[in-house]
């Protein structure tokens, strides 16, 4: 569920059977140890869905971090169709990601 | 409506602490929260909490919130706009729910002091930051500044100065009120480092990012970040006059950390206690729940029984 500068267009920007929920973080930022987590149990969750879950290392893919504008850590980005449709900064619970999320089933 | 025998408004060292105490002592327990682990959550180590040698601020604040769980707290993260008092109650609004419960324990902290200037909560994470060490690596080989004149400003500089191509330290007066001499010497001494005197920002500009601000001699600047560093502060603002609070804004607490209002109790830095620390903090918050839990019984009727003797 790691994507890189490599994949990163393949699995998100091209995926159109559902929503794209991406975790921008990096080891070294405090509340993204708390996030992590929880976007792991999401990811396991949804697995059997159209839902796709990512995390993005912003020290690692740096060309995404740097074209998607991350300036905060956790950002978390939700996708649909290749676009942008939401950004959420800082520490989100399962359950408001679940309800985001299911606005763009 | 949600009801809980206690509601907990913050979730770190106070507010998670005091969460085990009363989900231990079996009141139903809820935490709404912004974020868990507050400031400590972003420090990188932590050496002065006993028991644990050198822990990192994160997984300190993980076990924290593990253990409240455990013993039967709902942590929910949300944050509360509002508290008013509802016959012998108290309603608290946090998000789109209503939470009722007879004790209400205040404990959320210090937030980082705002300039309140235009711009500045709209560009707040995209380019106006709080925590250099936070998302300054985010900021490499861009320009960025630093507002403040304190250590933390400083140490700001310094950091930055090791990643952006050029910080731009803004001072409001016209000296620093450091009192790391030896660290003031090398930032001045830093070719990477700009310090500007008796500057302050009147604005921040940007469409979807910061591009610029705006400073007091009518100038501009261009750059991609500016970080924030003139302290800490309380959000006590939305209470209202729920709670007497003293000249800083801090709740005053008495020594069972019970506020001016009956049935409302507070912990850790958001009150008057002096001293900002983990340790003390958590014993607070501890505290205040084992008063909250003795108001809480009072008022149902019951004994309030220590939680050793629960297991007989």
């Amino acid at each position: 569920m790691e994507l890189n500068d490599q994949n990163f267009e393949q699995e998100v920007i091209n995926y159109t059977e559902g929503p794209v929920l991406v975790d921008f973080y990096a080891v070294w930022c405090g509340p993204c140890k708390m996030q992590g987590p929880i976007i792991e149990a999401l990811a396991e969750e949804l697995k059997t869905t159209k839902t796709k879950v990512f995390k993005v290392n912003v020290d690692e893919a740096q060309e995404t971090a740097t074209k998607f504008d991350i300036m905060s850590i956790p950002t978390l980005m939700i996708f649909r169709n290749g676009e942008v449709a939401e950004t959420l900064m800082g520490l989100n619970s399962a359950e408001v990601l679940k309800e985001k999320l299911q606005k763009y089933q | 409506m949600n009801k809980y025998d206690v509601i907990i408004v913050g979730g770190a060292c106070a507010g998670l602490s005091a969460a085990l105490y009363t989900a231990r002592r079996a009141l139903k327990t809820v935490v709404l929260t912004r974020d868990i682990g507050g400031q400590a959550a972003i420090t990188t180590e932590i050496e002065n909490y006993p028991g644990t040698g050198t822990i990192l601020g994160p997984e300190l604040m993980n076990r924290f919130r593990d253990q409240a769980e455990k013993a039967g707290a709902e942590i929910k993260m949300s944050e509360v706009q509002a508290i008013t008092k509802s016959g012998n109650e108290f309603v608290v609004k946090a998000g789109v729910e209503d939470y009722q419960a007879p004790a209400v324990i205040l404990s959320f902290g210090l937030t980082h002091r705002k300039l309140n200037v235009p711009g500045e909560k709209e560009l707040t994470g995209r380019g106006v930051a709080y925590c250099a060490t936070c998302d300054g690596p985010l900021f490499r080989n861009k320009i960025v500044a630093v507002v403040g004149a304190g250590n933390s400003a400083i140490d700001a500089a310094d950091y930055l100065s090791e990643i952006a191509s050029k910080v731009y330290l803004l001072v409001r007066s016209d000296s620093f009120r450091a009192d790391e001499a030896d660290l003031v010497e090398k930032v001045k001494n830093n070719p990477k480092i700009e310090i500007r005197y008796k500057t302050e920002i009147t604005q921040f500009v940007g469409e979807k990012k910061l591009e610029k601000i705006l400073l007091n001699d009518g100038s501009e600047l261009e750059l991609n970040g500016v970080f924030i560093e003139i302290g800490y502060a309380t959000q006590t603002d939305f209470l209202g006059d729920l709670v007497t609070l003293d000249e800083r804004k801090q709740i005053v607490v008495d020594n069972e950390g019970k506020t001016s209002t009956p049935g409302i109790f507070a912990a850790g830095d958001v009150t008057n206690v002096p001293f900002k620390q983990a340790v003390i903090s958590a014993g607070d918050g501890a505290k205040a729940a084992l008063s909250a839990s003795r108001y809480v019984k009072n008022l149902k009727g019951l004994e309030d029984k220590p939680d050793w003797n629960k297991k007989k």
